[in-house]
């Protein structure tokens, strides 16, 4: 799973029909410290996660299809947790 | 899941069993700061967008998911047309 901070929300009338109702992110990887790590990408939320949060996201196919039983899911990412705290020992 | 522009289409008259009838479009990925992330790729089409749109995609085996009948041989498929996207100052 990777960190990442959610930027933003973003909007859609048109789309497939398995993201009816479901809440998507912008989310951008961080590293352990906050900072940016790559690109950012979407992943849909299901923990309510808002923005300014930083969330756990699995990014593989098969975790998603695992929690949503619908198939032939066309979802790769999910927000699965919001964090509170991350501590790195020396 | 991910942010893209489409640049344009591509007509292909041979194509593999299965691929008939999808509609295919050059999208350059986008961060959500609309910055390019890499080059242009080719994707399948499900929501009838159009050169010029923001759109968002999904890749690898969700693609393939994300069509009609399922397990055509596609590594990307536009699944939204992005009516707006907040991301505020991030």
């Amino acid at each position: 799973m990777k960190l990442c901070r959610v930027m933003g929300t973003v909007v859609a009338t048109a789309k497939h029909p398995v993201y009816e109702g479901r809440k998507l992110l912008v989310v951008q990887p961080v590293d352990e410290q906050g900072r940016e790590q790559g690109h950012s990408f979407l992943a849909v939320d299901r923990v309510q996660a808002g923005e300014g949060d930083l969330v756990l996201v699995n990014s593989e196919g098969n975790g998603a299809r695992q929690l949503i039983p619908i198939e032939r899911l066309p979802i790769r990412s999910l927000i699965l947790g919001i964090v509170d705290q991350v501590d790195i020992g020396r | 899941m991910y942010l893209g522009r489409v640049m344009g289409t591509v007509v292909a008259q041979q194509k593999y069993e299965g691929l008939e009838g999808v509609k295919l479009l050059v999208v350059q990925p986008l961060n959500h700061r609309y910055e390019p992330t890499g080059d242009p790729i080719v994707a399948a089409d499900t929501v009838r967008a159009g050169p010029g749109e923001l759109v968002y995609l999904t890749h690898a085996r969700e693609a393939a998911l994300a069509l009609d009948p399922s397990f055509v041989p596609v590594d990307a498929s536009i699944i939204g047309i992005v009516d707006s996207m907040d991301t505020k100052k991030r």
